[in-house]
C-alpha cells in the first residue's frame, strides 16, 4: 500500500468512525437514562437524510437553512417518538420498551418505503461544494468530505458536551442519568429531561445523516439500518452510557471497518460482518466497554 | 401547613391504612416507628412518588393528593430521601444547584448557596469534589442543603440519622434546629426516636400503617408504651 492509499483510507476511515459517533451518542444517552436501546435511532438518521434532501431539491432552500431545519425536525420526531412509543410504557417492563423500539424502527422503514419510494435518491447534485471538491495535501489527494464531516462531526460533539457540561439541563440529563426518583425530587419535570435528550439525540443522527449523504451521494429508506447497528456497536464498545465512549467507539469502528477492508481487499464483502465480530468479542470479553463503569442497578 | 387525613396506600408490601396527621407551621413534627411501620411511605405519598389510593393531602388548604413530584416540589415541599441519595457523578456544588432547578431567581439562589454553605462549611472546602467522593456525614449534609436550595416551605426527611456516627447524629439534628429556627417547617421521619422526639414539637408513632399513638415530644418521651417499645427501656 502506498502512503498516499494509506492516508486516504485513514481519512476515509475517520470520516466514517465520525458519523458513526454522531449516531452513536443518540444510542448511549437514551440508554444511560433509560435503559432503552433505542432502536428506531437509525430510522431517524434516514428521516433526516431525507428531509434535507426534500428541503433542497423541493423547496430549494439553500444549505445554511436546511442544516437547521433538518436537526429541528429530526428534534421533533425524535420527542415525538418518545412521546407516543415510550413514555407511555414508563412504568412497564424495560422489555416492553425495546419491543416498541423494534416496531417503531419497523414502522419508519416500512413508510419510508411506501411513502419515499424503495429506490434511491440521488444527492450528486445537491452537495455543497466545499463537500465535492477534492483537496491536494503535499501531492496527495483528499476529497472534501474526508476533511469537513470529521472537522463538522467534531464541531457538533464539542457542542453536545458544552450542553451537558455547563448547561443546567445538561445537569439534569446526567443527573437523571443515575437517579430519576431524587431527580423528581428536585422538582425537575423528568419527562422534559427525557425529551431533550431524545431531542439532542436525534439532531445529531440528523447531522449524520446529512453528511452521510454527502459522503455517500444517494439515500433510501433503509439506510439506516446498518449504520444504526455499527454506531450501536460503537456505542457498546465505547462503553454504553458513557457519551465520550461513544465517541470513541465511532472513530474506533470506523477506522477498523476502513482499514480491514484496505489491507483485506479480498474480503471487503465481509466488512459489516468483521464489525459485528467486534460487536460480539466486546460483548464477551468486555461487555462494559472500553470507558463504560460497571451497571450497578438502578434502585 | 400540611394536613394529612385517612391516607390509605397500597405500595409494595406496604399498606397504610388511613393516616392522618397534622404538620402546623413553623413546627418539627416526627414520625417514629419500627423499620416497616410504613413512615417511609407516608412520606413518598406525600411527595407524590406514591400514588394514594383515598384521602386527603393538603398544603396550605390546597389539595394536592396525586399531584406530580416536581409540581409538589415547586408548591414548597421537598424530601431528602433515606440514603442520601446524592448525585455521585455531579459535583458538590452541581447537588446544590439541581436542588434549586426550578428556581429563575439569580440571586436568591447565590444567597441560599451562601446560607447552605454557612450551615455547613465542609461542604464549601469540597464544592468541587464529586458527591459520590464525599463520606457518609458529608453526603447526609450535602442531601439536606440540596433540599434547602429549592427554597421549601417544609422540609421533609427520611430517616437522616440511618448510618451516622452518634457525633454526626448530634450535628444533624443541631442542623435541623438551626433550619427550624429559620423558619422552615419540618417533618421528620426516624427510627432513632429519642433524638427526633427531644427535637419536635410534636409526633406520631406508626405501627403497621397506622398511627397508633400522638402527642408533644416530651409527652411521648414519658409514654410507658413509647419507652418501652422505642427508646429501649
Amino acid at each position: 500500500m502506498t502512503l498516499e492509499t494509506l492516508v486516504q483510507q485513514l481519512m476515509n476511515g475517520i470520516s466514517l468512525g465520525s458519523l458513526y459517533a454522531l449516531i452513536a451518542i443518540g444510542y448511549t444517552m437514551v440508554y444511560g437514562i433509560l435503559r432503552l436501546i433505542n432502536f428506531a435511532h437509525g430510522d431517524v438518521f434516514m428521516v433526516g437524510a431525507y428531509t434535507a434532501f426534500y428541503l433542497v431539491s423541493f423547496f430549494l432552500l439553500p444549505w445554511w437553512a436546511v442544516v437547521p431545519l433538518t436537526l429541528l425536525a429530526a428534534a421533533l420526531l425524535g420527542m415525538f417518538i418518545d412521546r407516543v412509543a415510550y413514555r407511555p410504557l414508563r412504568q412497564e417492563p424495560r422489555i416492553s420498551a425495546l419491543i416498541t423500539a423494534v416496531g417503531v424502527s419497523f414502522f419508519l422503514e416500512t413508510l419510508g418505503i411506501v411513502v419515499l419510494g424503495a429506490r434511491p435518491k440521488g444527492f450528486t447534485e445537491y452537495i455543497p461544494g466545499l463537500f465535492a471538491r477534492v483537496y491536494d495535501l503535499a501531492g496527495i489527494k483528499i476529497p472534501g468530505v474526508a476533511v469537513w464531516v470529521p472537522l463538522l462531526s467534531l464541531a457538533c460533539l464539542g457542542l453536545l458536551l458544552y450542553i451537558i457540561y455547563n448547561t443546567k439541563v445538561g445537569m439534569a440529563m446526567r443527573a437523571v442519568a443515575t437517579d430519576i426518583e431524587t431527580v423528581r425530587l428536585m422538582g425537575v419535570n423528568v419527562d422534559r429531561i427525557i425529551s431533550y435528550t431524545f431531542a439532542l439525540g436525534s439532531a445529531l443522527a440528523a447531522a449524520g445523516g446529512i453528511m452521510w449523504a454527502f459522503k455517500f451521494w444517494q439515500i433510501q429508506p433503509l439506510m439506516g439500518i446498518y449504520p444504526g447497528w455499527k454506531a450501536f456497536t460503537a456505542a457498546v464498545v465505547g462503553g454504553i452510557g458513557n457519551i465520550t465512549g461513544a465517541m470513541l467507539g465511532g472513530f474506533i469502528i470506523g477506522l477498523a471497518e476502513i482499514m480491514a477492508v484496505a489491507f483485506f481487499p479480498d474480503f471487503s464483502g465481509y466488512r459489516d460482518a468483521f464489525v459485528f465480530a467486534i460487536l460480539i468479542a466486546f460483548l464477551l470479553v468486555k461487555p462494559t466497554g472500553i470507558l463504560g463503569e460497571s451497571l450497578k442497578e438502578k434502585v | 401547613m400540611l394536613s394529612v387525613k385517612e391516607l390509605h396506600v397500597y405500595y409494595e408490601a406496604f399498606t397504610l391504612s388511613g393516616i392522618s396527621l397534622e404538620v402546623p407551621q413553623g413546627k418539627i413534627v416526627t414520625l417514629i416507628g419500627a423499620n416497616g411501620a410504613g413512615k417511609s411511605t407516608t412520606l413518598r405519598a406525600i411527595v407524590g412518588l406514591v400514588r394514594p389510593r383515598s384521602g386527603s393531602i393538603k398544603l396550605g388548604g390546597q389539595e394536592v393528593a396525586g399531584r406530580p413530584t416536581h409540581w409538589l416540589i415547586q408548591q414548597g415541599i421537598t424530601m431528602v430521601p433515606e440514603g442520601r441519595r446524592i448525585f455521585p457523578n455531579l459535583t458538590v456544588q452541581e447537588n446544590l444547584e439541581i436542588g434549586a432547578y426550578y428556581r429563575t431567581d439569580r440571586a436568591g439562589i447565590e444567597r441560599d448557596l451562601a446560607w447552605v454553605y454557612s450551615l455547613f462549611p465542609r461542604l464549601q472546602e469540597r464544592r468541587r469534589q464529586k458527591g459520590g467522593t464525599l463520606s457518609g456525614g458529608e453526603q447526609q449534609m450535602l442531601a439536606i442543603g440540596r433540599a434547602l436550595m429549592s427554597r421549601p416551605r417544609l422540609l421533609a426527611l427520611d430517616e437522616p440519622s440511618l448510618g451516622l456516627a452518634p457525633l454526626l447524629v448530634k450535628e444533624v439534628f443541631r442542623v435541623l434546629r438551626e433550619i427550624n429556627d429559620q423558619g422552615t417547617t419540618i417533618l421528620l421521619v426516624e427510627q432513632n426516636a429519642r433524638a427526633a422526639l427531644q427535637l419536635a414539637d410534636y409526633g406520631y408513632v406508626m405501627e403497621t400503617g397506622q398511627i397508633v399513638l400522638e402527642g408533644t415530644g416530651r409527652d411521648l418521651l414519658g409514654n410507658e408504651r413509647v419507652r418501652r417499645a422505642y427508646l429501649g427501656e
